[in-house]
């Protein structure tokens, strides 16, 4: 591929002039370079993303994009043999940094994953697990954030007769629902998503793609695609990732339309990739 | 056509291995049946309740095998207990917190060594440490720590793979809602791998308790002891008794029928185990 020959220079575009004035930052991400043992997967990735916003991550395979998805939350400290330099600041605080609990940190930035991955458990204990582990033990408070977060994901009314059979049993779209309602069980104040509709047919898609603009209302969203069309219909801002970088950051209209960056234009228009 | 050469010769070939595979496999069945028949005929009409419950005695027929059941019983408490909490222990610490350094790679080397390690020497091992040095000679707990030893290398192996067959996912879906470790090990990943490690420790266990020569090294005596009443009594157990009821079979000819009887006696209790070991096996494996 002739991608390699491409030079380094990164073009970011800042997004900040172009934010209305009310919308606050929610990460800061300040020269972020991460390896897996020798080889780099992200380098000097500057971008801030938005509170409130859905912030689409496109790029093709392996250009790091689910990488940086997993800094966000720090489950990239999950993987053996990653090192990171540079900093993350969430609500102005650098969570890069050893002293930050990565737990903590987790339960106000929850995800998605790429495979629906519910528990061996019944379709309650799924979103329970959540407040559980967070010390809740009250049977009502649980019954009440479990119908609400299920409500939320738009799960409740085919799941509501049977939240005690295995979730395992439902469809994958339901499956991916119901990891939407577990994360959202949390009351996290960002759900990061990685390719969440890739294992979906059409018709879940559909659906998983309105619940995340329902979503928007009240959580603040960073989502992983590799569907340009779903980032061009949901999204607000989006980050084009080529080989590590960020080749261009900006409101997803103007990238969808008129790109800066002639390697964004032959992406979008599906030139490669 | 050209490749049709011989053709004949070769399909009897193919048959002439098929036999002779068939029979390298049909060896094991036929000398295990040999061997439950000998045993069967030679000690069958001696099992009654009387033996079972009986003590032992130097008269052929008076004699009974209740000591030895409850010595073996004891001994099977103590090597659970032991070889769940430490080997699983162990399983966990090497699975899912020591990183993957070099130390934590020489220590499972280690542990796959020590499986192949003779029996006999934990024998040694546990008469220099258990009956010698911490003083609890030829008890329950003595015998019990010494076969715990000998199977606590297999435990582990069986409980890491138990735990390495976790899918990754959904212990990444615990530590995506800020779960701990600890939490993700005790609510997600102990209990999917349970399963697979209770089927490895039962198996162990019924290993352990056939062993005779660690026994036999600790001192463990055939003699008319009381039944032993807790850990740190005196005991015999079932395959120790076979063997010395085997050694004396020259002076006393029932011997060799009570040895035969005590046999069919363990043999049951390991049958038994490995049967729970394979109905927890696939009970479970149909959930996931």
């Amino acid at each position: 591929m002739a991608l390699t020959a491409i030079s380094n220079e990164n073009k970011v575009t800042s997004i900040e002039s172009k934010q209305p004035e009310q919308a606050s930052t929610l990460f800061d991400v300040r020269d972020l370079n991460l390896w897996y043992n020798q080889t780099q997967a992200l380098k000097q990735i500057n971008l801030t993303i938005q509170q409130n916003n859905i912030t689409a991550i496109i790029g093709p395979s392996g250009c790091g994009k689910s990488t940086f998805l997993k800094t966000l939350n720090r489950m990239i400290d999950l993987t053996p043999s990653v090192t990171t330099t540079g900093d993350i600041y969430y609500k102005h605080d650098n969570m890069l940094a050893d002293s930050y609990n990565p737990e903590q940190l987790r339960t106000r930035v929850g995800m998605v994953f790429q495979k629906p991955n519910p528990f061996p458990k019944s379709i309650y204990e799924n979103v329970a697990y959540g407040p559980k582990i967070h010390g809740i033990k009250d049977k009502k408070i649980l019954n009440q954030i479990v119908e609400k977060s299920l409500r939320d994901a738009y799960l409740w009314d085919e799941v509501k007769d049977r939240l005690k059979d295995s979730a395992l049993g439902l469809s994958g779209g339901q499956q991916q629902r119901l990891c939407i309602a577990r994360t959202l069980a949390i009351e996290p104040d960002v759900i990061l998503m990685d390719e969440p509709t890739s294992a979906l047919d059409p018709v879940s898609t559909a659906k998983i793609e309105e619940l995340i603009q329902q979503l928007k209302e009240d959580y603040s969203i960073v989502i992983v695609t590799h569907n340009m069309q779903q980032a061009g219909r949901i999204s607000d801002q989006t980050a084009f990732f080529l080989n590590g970088e960020v080749v261009e950051f900006n409101d997803t209209h103007t990238m969808f339309h008129e790109p800066s960056d002639s390697r964004t234009h032959d992406y979008i228009n599906g030139h490669f990739g | 056509m050209k490749f049709a050469s011989n053709m004949t010769f070769r399909l009897k070939l193919n048959q002439l291995a098929k036999g002779a595979f068939l029979s390298a496999t049909l060896f094991g069945v036929v000398v295990l049946i040999i061997l439950m028949a000998q045993v069967t005929i030679d000690g069958i009409q001696w099992i009654d309740m009387q033996f079972i419950t009986s003590h032992l005695s130097n008269t052929a027929s008076k004699a009974g095998i209740m000591g030895p059941i409850l010595g073996t019983l004891l001994l099977m408490v103590v090597v659970i207990v032991v070889t769940l909490s430490i080997g699983v222990g162990a399983a966990i610490y090497l699975e899912l917190y020591a990183k993957n350094s070099r130390l934590n790679g020489f220590i499972q080397t280690n542990i796959r060594n020590l499986a192949g390690v003779p029996s006999i020497v934990y024998g040694i091992l546990g008469l220099t440490i258990f009956a010698r040095l911490m003083d609890l000679g030829n008890t329950v707990l003595a015998g019990g720590f010494t076969l715990s030893l000998l199977v606590l290398p297999i435990v582990i192996v069986a409980s890491q793979e138990a735990l390495r067959s976790v899918p990754n996912d959904i212990s990444e879906a615990s530590y995506g809602l800020g779960a701990t470790t600890w939490q993700t090990i005790q609510r997600i990943i102990l209990p999917t791998a349970l399963p697979g490690i209770l089927t490895g420790a039962i198996l162990a266990v019924s290993r352990s308790i056939g062993e005779t020569a660690p026994l036999v090294v600790l001192g463990i005596p055939a003699l008319l002891i009381p039944f032993p009443n807790g850990f740190n009594d005196q005991f015999t157990a079932l395959p120790l008794q076979i063997y010395y009821w085997t050694l004396d079979s020259v002076l006393v000819d029932e011997y060799a029928n009570l040895a035969a009887a005590t046999i069919i006696i363990l043999m049951t209790i390991l049958i038994t185990l490995n049967l729970t070991a394979i109905i927890i096996r696939n009970k479970f494996q149909k959930h996931v």
